[in-house]
């Protein structure tokens, strides 16, 4: 009998490499967001924190929690859950919705990625403002994407999974202009 | 001619180049200004509207004369400055605006026509016919007169764009600007700087003087060298600041490959050739320095005719003497410096004409003072001068004079937030107001402090002040040495006399056509601009705003604070239009959107059609097929005999949970939504706050608090950003939330009498009639992954829509067309979806495209009269209900005529086809295999009331005339009966 076989939206794309600079597709589990219903906010943040070990992000942030599982900052009132299924009890306070297939999910690694954001996003990236577990719902050339640092020279880069091609090719872009200027 | 041993790179290495096909021979570091007149090549180009010969009269990028085209074809950069233009091996440069040859210009004649070329001449010449003008007039003086031109050709360059965040941002690397960011940087505050030149120093690379007792060249080298070496410092070279906007945005252009031969910035090697930069700083320090400006005196644009510090430039910092035997007329103390180091170099200095009576004396050459040079000599090059004084009238031999009106400060970014200059007497220039962009203070010269040690000064302060501002701890810094010489000045602005004396340059406008402007009552200076064309084009007046306004202050009777200056707009120096655009060419111009199936669908060799940003296959043709109709048309027979399978994830689809979504649905819909049961799906009609159709759709109900919401594709953006704002301006208080979910699944329509039968053999349990009926949804499984299956029908066949996560829906899709394949059925595309909606009279957003209400589609019964909706109250307006509206119709040929079109109009059959007579329009057509004709939907007045009524179809566009007949939209299975199985 047929099976079903699971393609990732960067498949046969990347991983690119360009001066001291990879792109990568990341895999970083399910993802899910959650929005929390009316007046929930301080219950989720602790179910949140006790079934996943960190507390509902502010704007502009991420928290990282146990087992790879983190919270990014997604929009008015909404995180998105990755590297974890959300625990049981997370949807009496919030709205849960899985988008583990919507997104294309890159990591730009190495020194100087700021650079080659700088050249698709309006965002201050340096390192004092936008330090490691900072987080951005940031227009990245016309599409819109959520950039969160990770480490000091990683960052992680998603936007919908249709537009993988023009992400990579952006990216891809950026980079070489960079690496050209030697 | 080369000093030995002269300039700040005396043992460069040799670069050689062409100039008009002549190969020459420059140094590295050389501009192309420098290295032509190291060549004694003086004549560079051909004036604006006269076509004089022109020379090189200034070393920086307010360069009026000396433009030039490089490159051929797509790689032309016309009216590159040859101030600016940084010399590389092999670069190829010649003159524009001439023709044949720089040397013999045809069009020169203008020049012997200059009684009748003055001021307005065009306005009061060309004025009618009217129609003369656009066809005749404008074409001939604009081959007659100009800059240079573009090839025609598409750019083959990369352009890059780019955004900079700093605490300060400091403008120019002169003293000032220098010592603002060793302030800033040693206190630790995010520097940027950009200079506009290669090299950092401004000033300080074209004068011989000294700072902390060492050449001031050298101290910018440890300068730099300190700048460099911290990390919190980022230095900007070949980068001009063009504009200053709101809230501490500057745009700045980085010439990325100009320096570097053409091969470099093609977009094959990456390396952008302009980066156009968005900076948005916290503070900034304006120190942009000050701009020579020339005196107006009779044939004072001839070449070899120069400003007085460019001919410093082009000595102290290239080595170069501009002339063998040189002349220098000067109104300040500051340009007497020219002489000195002219005299110092070796070189042969006949005499220095200064207009004031109390000029300096020097030993070292004879200085004429209360003279004024009144006239040139000579042809494509100065030969000589004639010099006016008590004494009368002297001609003097000279290969180059140098001249100075004076410093005008660089003040142009301060006035882009539309701030006016003040006037300072005591330096006759404007300089900025505190205050005038807020967060930037200017510092040295372009602040009106013009010695070396008063800018250093400035440079600190503002550094200082702007630390002071972000809260920044800053030591006091401890100023170097360097020259503080009190600026002294006299006005002289134009020379008396006959003849033309030149203000703009670049746009050859004189003194006579200033007065001739203020004469005619143009008298304001905004007036005077566009009415002699002073300080537009590619240098916008830098070399002659301040002179020209004098000229007018003088024939107007009025100061020259009173008569004010012109407006300064970005950019400040050009740029290519293609660097603003950066990164929009090709595929840069959008994002696109690919299926899952994509892939899929490119192998069975699918014509793609663009949705918006999505890619979807529009027809799959088979071999032996030569016409689109005949794949369209197989593909519909599929779904109506067989089975079809068509890719439509597209369509929005939005989760929508929380207590109160029940209740939210209700409001952004029609009809109601909280009493359907779990399980089940509706088709719902969503208005806008006017009354009209915004969107339709399909919502289904997954669980007593949860809905999954269908949009079309088109309006997929629209209803999510109405879903937000109904939520949270109309309704905070309701307890649900909703996000996009259209990425997260891939749904196929599965689609046809043998649907049921497609879905048996993959599902993991079969359905039938009873468990999944008629509009039925719910949780499935296909061969382990869990999914969703709606059964709602395009097509109107009994059809459903399985939806699995994106990332099986590749592999989804190849698995259904080929269980399809088996059944007589196959792929189905955009084409044959259009087709099997409109055979069903379904509507799409050609139908509901915002002129259109429920009433006129006949779905007013779709208005619940329970409870309230969006638009409820104004649906039911007079003017949008009732026979005088527009009605949906179908449309079927009737006469010898067969064709029908989107997009024509209908008409009754004896009335003329005019406008007034216009009784409605077509919508969509299509060839419909099953009735074996063409069949349309439109919109009729009153159609409702006159079904089977004639009509007349005309397509003017098309060219079609076509006797229909008026018929209900539904064309096929009217009851419904195939959809309910």
């Amino acid at each position: 009998m047929a099976e079903l076989t699971l393609k990732s939206p960067c498949e046969g794309l990347l991983p690119v490499t360009c001066g001291a600079l990879t792109l990568k597709e990341a895999t970083p589990g399910p993802l899910t967001t959650i929005a929390p219903f009316k007046g929930q906010e301080a219950a989720l943040s602790k179910a949140l924190k006790k079934a996943h070990g960190m507390a509902f992000p502010g704007p502009n942030e991420s928290t990282e929690g146990k087992a790879g599982a983190r919270a990014i900052w997604f929009g008015r009132d909404m995180a998105l859950l990755t590297g974890a299924a959300p625990a049981e009890g997370l949807s009496e306070h919030a709205a849960l919705t899985d988008q583990s297939a919507g997104w294309a999910v890159v990591t730009l690694e190495g020194v100087g990625g700021e650079e080659v954001l700088a050249r698709l996003c309006p965002v201050d990236f340096r390192l004092a403002e936008f330090p490691v577990g900072a987080t951005s719902r940031a227009e990245l050339k016309h599409m819109m994407a959520s950039v969160t640092r990770l480490e000091e020279a990683s960052f992680q880069i998603m936007v919908f999974r249709s537009l993988a091609q023009t992400l990579v090719h952006d990216l891809k872009t950026a980079m070489e202009a960079l690496a050209a200027r030697g | 001619m080369r000093i030995a041993g002269k300039g700040l790179a005396p043992e460069a290495k040799s670069v050689s180049f062409t100039f008009n096909g002549r190969h020459l021979m420059g140094q590295e570091g050389d501009t192309l200004a420098s290295a032509l007149l190291a060549n004694g090549v003086h004549l560079v180009g051909r004036s604006f509207k006269y076509h004089r010969p022109r020379g090189i009269l200034t070393a920086g990028s307010e360069e009026p004369n000396a433009l030039v085209t490089l490159g051929h074809g797509p790689q032309q950069d016309p009216n590159q400055r040859a101030t600016t233009q940084e010399l590389f091996e092999g670069l190829e440069a010649r003159s524009q605006n001439c023709w044949p040859s720089v040397e013999h210009d045809v069009m020169a004649l203008n020049n012997l026509a200059a009684p009748f070329f003055g001021a307005g001449f065009y306005y009061k010449t060309f004025m009618w016919p009217a129609a003369f003008w656009e066809k005749l007039y404008e074409p001939m003086i604009r081959r007659a007169a100009g800059l240079g031109a573009l090839s025609g050709e598409a750019d083959t360059d990369a352009y890059e764009k780019a955004y900079g965040f700093c605490d300060l941002l400091v403008i120019g690397s002169g003293p000032a600007g220098l010592m603002a960011a060793l302030t800033a940087g040693r206190a630790g505050a995010d520097v940027i700087m950009c200079e506009e030149d290669c090299r950092l120093g401004g000033r300080l690379l074209a004068e011989d003087e000294e700072i902390d007792g060492k050449p001031a060249h050298l101290w910018v080298a440890e300068a730099e060298a300190e700048l460099e070496a911290m990390e919190n410092v980022r230095l900007m070279r070949r980068t001009s600041v063009t504009g200053a906007y709101d809230q501490g945005t500057y745009a700045a252009l980085e010439r990325v490959s100009h320096h570097l031969p053409r091969s470099h910035s093609l977009k094959g090697s990456h390396l952008p050739r302009e980066c156009f930069w968005r900076i948005a700083a916290k503070r900034t320090v304006l120190a942009a320095g000050a701009i020579e400006r020339p005196v107006a005196f009779r044939n004072n644009d001839r070449p070899g005719i120069m400003m007085a510090g460019a001919v410093r430039a082009y000595l102290n910092r290239w080595g170069v003497a501009p002339g063998e035997r040189m002349t220098l007329f000067a109104n300040n103390d500051d340009a007497h410096r020219t002489a000195h180091d002219l005299v110092k170099s070796g070189v042969h200095l006949a005499a220095v004409i200064d207009s004031r009576h109390d000029a300096p004396e020097s030993d070292l050459y004879p200085v004429i003072k209360g003279a004024q040079v009144c006239n040139s000599g000579g042809g494509k090059q100065l030969e000589s001068i004639t010099v006016r004084s008590v004494r009368g009238e002297e001609k003097i031999q000279t290969d180059c004079l140098a001249m100075s009106g004076g410093w005008n400060p660089s003040v142009h970014l301060t006035c882009h937030l539309n701030a006016r200059p003040a006037w300072r007497r005591d330096i006759l220039g404007f300089v900025p107001e505190a205050g005038a962009v807020p967060g930037l203070r200017a510092a040295g010269a372009c602040n009106g402090s013009f010695s070396t040690a008063g800018a250093l000064r400035e440079g600190a302060e503002a550094a200082l002040a702007a630390l002071n501002d972000l809260g920044l701890a800053a030591a006091t810094q401890e100023l170097p040495q360097a020259e503080d010489a009190e600026y002294r000045i006299a006005p002289l602005w134009a020379v008396p006399g006959k003849g033309r004396a030149w203000l703009d340059f670049q746009n050859d406008v004189t003194v006579k056509d200033v007065k001739q402007a203020a004469v005619e009552n143009f008298r304001s200076v905004e007036h005077m601009k566009r009415y002699t064309t002073q300080g537009m084009a590619t240098d916008q007046g830098k070399n002659s705003n301040v002179a020209a306004l004098a000229v007018l202050a003088d024939a107007n009777g009025r100061t020259i604070p009173e008569t004010g200056t012109t407006t300064f707009r970005p950019p400040f120096t050009p740029m290519a239009i293609g660097a603003m655009g950066a990164g929009a060419a090709d595929e840069g111009f959008k994002p696109q959107r690919f299926l899952t199936s994509h892939e899929a669908g490119e192998a069975r060799g699918a014509h793609q059609l663009e949705v918006g940003l999505w890619y979807r296959a529009a027809y799959f043709p088979k071999p032996g097929e030569t016409n689109w109709r005949q794949s369209c048309d197989r593909e519909v027979m599929y779904v109506r005999n067989a089975v079809g399978i068509c890719d439509v994830s597209t369509l929005g689809k939005i989760d929508i949970q929380g207590a109160d979504a029940g209740k939210f649905l209700d409001f952004v819909y029609t009809n109601g939504f909280s009493k359907l049961k779990v399980g089940k799906t509706r088709y719902g009609l969503m208005l806008r706050e006017d009354g009209f159709i915004m969107d339709d759709g399909t919502t289904a109900r997954l669980g007593e608090h949860h809905y999954v919401m269908t949009t079309t594709t088109a309006a997929a953006g629209q209803v999510m950003a109405h879903l937000e704002f109904v939520s949270q301006a109309l309704r905070p208080e309701w307890d649900v939330r909703f996000t996009s979910v259209t990425e997260q699944w891939a749904q196929f329509a599965v689609a046809g009498p043998k649907s049921r039968e497609l879905l048996n053999g993959l599902l993991d349990e079969k359905i039938d009639s009873e468990s999944w009926p008629f509009m039925g949804c719910g949780e499935i499984s296909v061969m382990g992954i869990k999914g969703r299956l709606f059964r709602i029908s395009f097509s109107g066949e009994e059809a459903y829509e399985l939806a699995l996560p994106a990332g099986y829906g590749d592999s989804l899709y190849r698995l259904l067309v080929e269980r399809a394949e088996a059944l007589g059925g196959g792929a189905y595309g955009m084409e044959a979806l259009n087709v099997l909606r409109i055979e069903k009279g379904f509507i799409t957003h050609a139908e509901i495209n915002g002129t259109v209400t429920a009433f006129d589609l006949g779905m007013q019964g779709l208005m619940s009269k329970k409870k309230d909706f969006i638009g409820k109250a104004m649906a039911t307006r007079p003017g949008l209900l009732g026979e005088e509206r527009m009605q949906l119709i179908g449309l079927k040929p009737v006469g010898a005529v067969k064709e029908l079109s989107a997009g024509a109009h209908l008409f009754n059959p004896e009335d003329p086809v005019e406008r007034i007579y216009d009784q409605g329009y077509v919508t969509s057509a299509g060839f419909s295999p099953l009735m074996g004709h063409m069949i349309a939907l439109g919109f009729l007045k009153d159609g409702q009331n006159r079904i089977g009524d004639q009509i007349r179809l005309v397509d003017h566009m098309r060219g079609l005339d076509v006797q229909c007949e008026v018929c209900e939209p539904v064309f096929y299975d009217t009851e419904g009966e195939r959809a309910r199985g």
